[in-house]
């Protein structure tokens, strides 16, 4: 097996292994930090995919900022793993089942597509360049692009009115 | 790399998410799960955008950049997203010094 190829199995068993870690993790920082490995490792399938602007972009928005976020209202609650209420065994059962059934449905719906002979480039191809990200974004998508900064602005103003204590 | 381990390594992240948010009461672990699953479907838009280019870039030097920058505008919408639900749950938390979603759902009462 060629070194991308390890690669690829190396980071996609620690995304998922991460992932079912962060479901069946009792304390709530410990799902905060599988988390965090997960984005790590999605990452990391960024830039074996030659998206390097993605893979940056990935580490410190999601990563950087949205995790960091999470961490300090988690702490600012004080939630820990003996605060963290039981659920049902039986719903939690049938929470897995319910998933379960759902990988099930897709992958049987998926492994016969037309497509699933061809290959993802990778390590290559310059459309993950920042360059070309940018010429496109700001040529061809620059009204989603000011949008978008809207959608910042009016989330700032919600996060601020939510927050507020009542005079 | 076949565009089928893509395909099938982001649904079984996704599905994994899926069970997180029926399986969880912790409203936060819940949004989490929510990030979890947002990230599989980036990861997914990626691979297809490579696919595309690999089989298009003949014709058109840039095909298959949109697929990145759809994802560039995901990531967008779940940064706000995150900040709005957090407000709303740190609200909550204040009001009823839970974040258990079964005591949340009694906000009727």
């Amino acid at each position: 097996m060629g070194t991308t190829q390890i690669l690829f199995w190396f980071l996609s068993i620690v995304a998922l292994f991460s992932a079912i870690m962060v479901v069946v993790s009792k304390n709530p920082i410990h799902s905060v930090l599988w988390l965090i490995i997960v984005f790590f490792a999605i990452s990391g399938h960024y830039i074996l995919l030659n998206a390097q602007f993605l893979a940056i972009v990935n580490l410190i928005v999601y990563a950087g900022a949205i995790m960091v976020l999470f961490l300090f209202v988690i702490m600012l609650m004080n939630l820990n793993a003996d605060t963290e209420p039981q659920k049902n065994k039986w719903l939690k059962i049938a929470g897995v089942i319910a998933g379960g059934a759902l990988l099930l449905v897709l992958v049987a719906a998926l492994k016969d597509a037309e497509l699933k002979n061809r290959m993802a480039e990778v390590n290559g191809g310059d459309i993950g360049l920042i360059h070309n990200l940018g010429m496109a974004l700001f040529k061809d998508y620059v009204v989603p692009f000011e949008i978008s900064s809207i959608l910042f602005l009016s989330a700032m103003v919600g996060a601020v009115v939510i927050g507020k204590k009542e005079a | 790399m076949p565009i089928n381990y893509y395909i099938f390594l982001s649904v079984a992240l996704f599905c994994v998410g899926v069970a997180g948010v029926l399986t969880r009461r912790n409203a936060i672990i819940i949004f989490m799960c929510i990030e979890l699953m947002l990230n599989a479907v980036n990861l997914l838009l990626v691979a297809f955008s490579k696919m595309h280019h690999q089989t298009l870039q003949i014709v058109n030097p840039h095909a298959g950049i949109d697929g990145q920058l759809f994802v560039f505008f995901i990531m967008v919408v779940a940064a706000a997203e995150v900040s709005v639900g957090l407000a709303i749950i740190a609200m909550m938390y204040r009001n009823t010094h839970s974040v258990d979603v079964n005591f949340l759902n009694r906000l009727k009462h």
